[in-house]
């Protein structure tokens, strides 16, 4: 079991409450689950890295516990009409909420007692009606105060907290079904949102424009999460299909059929191709890690042609020297 | 102008041979037609090196010569296929028992693309997610089907007599009519009720087109187009009308993991235990992503004759949507699409 999990570099969690591990370059996929005693109760709803270096994994479920994949139980403090709780990751204590009637809020985990950031409603419209909110996803714009969310009425809004505008400095709308999850590729200035009819579009983050749209998904997103370092974006929803996107050609990369309806995702920060070699994982890991931060096209340019096995080593080395340029 | 003329020329010359060489080989299957189309070939030579080569029938100006041509050459096609099954059947009762075994014809549902969703009787995970779904209820026999059909506002003409119709196939079913009423209104009333399904008839210039069938009391739901309606009425050689047994219920080819769903959800509108008195059988049988429904009554004539007689209504039904939840065409999650052009693109792919 110990092996299998560390090949895995997607993970899922299902509507049945089975955590799944999935190893693209072997496309195998594993059930971390005893079978035998599986309940509709455990289905899980969030999943995230319990500590940096990605040994541990928190798994939230359904009826409010959190188990660690090493089994330990803690408590898990639930709010009211929160659909959606995302961590900023520059700073760590930071934490954004939404949900249905209740609008972005941003909360700094040291001061707890009140918000840093609520944002305001839309202005009524042009019959002076009330638009009502419905946050479904929420994501940190690196590099910036800034905050994308979607709506369940099928609008993108860029908040900045930074600016005296409580209102979103940005506003854009895709398709016309509720959009249900967002996630934000490692080049900037775009981001990936999926709707309840399974499409999934490139919106850009100046202009509110469709860059391009995904296709080969049959049902509803739940779950999208682009790779923090390659140009690639992994799906799951619905139709029970793990599905990866090239973000460069907008292709179908891999599809894995996972048997139950899936809610969340997961992708580990290592490279998707790489097989899990377990032996020298820090050193790349801590690069990839480093580059998140300072996105930059040209260093994703070069990043592309990072290949398996002992090619790779090369290509990761001219980009630090890049790096390593830059900062002279 | 020259240059581009003479390779054309070239082509032409080229493509006559080749068409010489067919006739060729025809003569060799059938001679009295190879005859023919050398005399034709003849006479098209002289046209031939002056026009565009390639003869073909729909160059013929005069209508009344096109077609003529046009059925002989059809005919002389039969009369060739003709000799050829002739010669075949001749060959294969020469050989008697050495033949070689007849070629199976292929079909696109045989040379079907293979689907990973296929259900696996006896995987594991699968056998708990249907164990466990919106309809498991029914299978562990704590619930009984009870069905509201109703139409889209104001029904004309056959689609009130379908829904009659479809009433007397199943059992314990309630038509109702519509009144105007918004469906999300009326499902949690349906629900209050004890409904377990709400069918919902629409209809386009009075011919029933959709239909909408929700599970209740928390879906899912599932769209689909209806289509070539056969009411009692219209239907040859049919039986005398049904009787209020309960029928049984034949699901054929739903295979892959959508077709297993939407298999149970036709399955959970009739009661689970058949009477077999009645001797009714309802079919609903999915080729190629269409589910065709039928409704006989079977009588066993002897131990090795069977003898069915269709009772009415006769359709045919396409999934469109199957969505997640009660009726909710707004902020439903839907768990399949059917987005043409995209998923139908390869016609050996099949979804159900």
């Amino acid at each position: 079991m110990g092996d299998s999990s560390r090949l895995c570099s997607v993970w899922l969690g299902s509507e049945t409450g089975i955590l799944k591990g999935v190893s693209v370059a072997r496309k195998q996929a594993f059930n971390f689950c005893n079978t035998s005693r599986l309940s509709r109760d455990q289905e899980v709803r969030a999943l995230c890295w319990g500590d940096p270096a990605e040994s541990e994994l928190l798994v939230g479920c359904v009826d409010g516990t959190v188990l660690t994949f090493s089994t330990e139980k803690g408590a898990f403090t639930d709010m009211e009409n929160v659909t959606r709780m995302r961590q900023s990751p520059t700073h760590a204590h930071r934490v954004a909420t939404g949900g249905k009637e209740n609008g972005l809020k941003i909360w700094d985990l040291e001061r707890p007692e009140e918000a840093v950031f609520t944002a305001k409603n839309l202005r009524d419209d042009w019959l002076d009606l009330r638009r009502p909110h419905w946050v479904r996803d929420v994501a940190f714009i690196p590099d910036s105060d800034k905050v994308v969310t979607c709506t369940g009425y099928h609008q993108v809004h860029v908040f900045d907290p930074s600016s005296p505008q409580r209102r979103p400095v940005l506003e854009a709308e895709y398709g016309e079904y509720p959009l249900t999850a967002l996630s934000l590729p490692a080049s900037g200035n775009t981001v990936a949102v999926g709707n309840t009819h399974g499409q999934i579009a490139l919106l850009d983050l100046r202009k509110g424009l469709v860059r391009g749209s995904l296709k080969g998904l049959s049902g509803g997103v739940r779950g999208l999460q682009c790779h923090p370092s390659q140009p690639v974006v992994a799906s799951c929803g619905l139709d029970r299909f793990l599905r990866i996107h090239s973000l460069e050609d907008r292709r179908l990369q891999h599809k894995v059929y996972l048997k139950s309806r899936l809610n969340c995702l997961l992708l580990a920060n290592r490279d998707l191709e790489d097989a899990g070699g377990v032996a020298g994982e820090a050193g790349p890991q801590e690069v990839k890690e480093e580059e998140a931060e300072g996105s930059d096209d040209e260093v994703w340019d070069a990043m592309e042609r990072v290949g398996e096995g002992p090619k790779r080593r090369t290509p990761e080395e001219e980009v630090v020297q890049k790096k390593k340029r830059k900062r002279d | 102008m020259d240059i581009t003329e003479v390779p054309l020329n070239q082509d032409g010359k080229g493509k006559k041979s080749k068409s010489k060489r067919k006739n060729v080989s025809q003569e060799g299957n059938g001679e009295g037609s190879g005859v023919e189309t050398k005399e034709k070939m003849e006479t098209n030579q002289p046209v031939t090196s002056t026009f565009p080569p390639t003869f073909s029938v729909s160059e013929i100006k005069n209508k009344q010569r096109r077609h003529f041509m046009f059925m002989k050459l059809k005919q002389e096609k039969r009369k060739q296929k003709m000799q050829l099954r002739k010669k075949r059947k001749k060959e294969r009762e020469a050989l008697g028992d050495k033949a070689p075994p007849k070629e199976v014809p292929k079909t696109i549902e045989n040379q079907r693309v293979y689907d990973e969703t296929t259900v696996d009787p006896e995987d594991e995970e699968v056998a708990f997610d249907e164990g466990t779904d919106e309809f498991s209820a029914y299978f562990n026999g704590l619930t009984n089907p009870k069905v509201l059909i109703t139409t889209s506002d104001r029904p004309r003409g056959r689609t009130v007599r379908f829904c009659e119709q479809l009433a007397t196939v199943i059992p314990s079913s309630h038509v109702y009519y519509r009144r105007g009423l918004a469906l999300k209104r009326v499902i949690p009333q349906c629900v209050a009720r004890n409904f377990t399904y709400i069918m919902v008839i629409n209809e386009d210039r009075k011919v029933p087109n959709g239909m909408v069938l929700c599970h209740l009391p928390d879906g899912p739901t599932a769209h689909f187009k209806v289509s070539s309606v056969r009411l009692r009425k219209e239907m040859k050689r049919r039986g005398k009308d049904p009787t209020e047994h309960h029928p049984e219920v034949i699901l054929n080819n739903f295979s892959t993991r959508l077709g297993h769903g939407i298999g149970r959800m036709f399955a959970a509108l009739f009661p689970q235990s058949p009477q077999f008195v009645g001797r009714q059988v309802a079919t609903f049988h999915n080729q190629r992503d269409f589910v065709f429904f039928r409704f006989h009554r079977y009588i066993f004539k002897n131990e090795k004759k069977v003898g069915i007689q269709e009772l009415g209504p006769r359709f045919t039904l396409k999934l469109r949507a199957l969505q997640k939840g009660t009726f909710d065409s707004k902020f439903g999650e839907y768990e399949w699409v059917l987005k043409r052009h995209e998923m139908d693109a390869c016609r050996r792919k099949f979804q159900l």
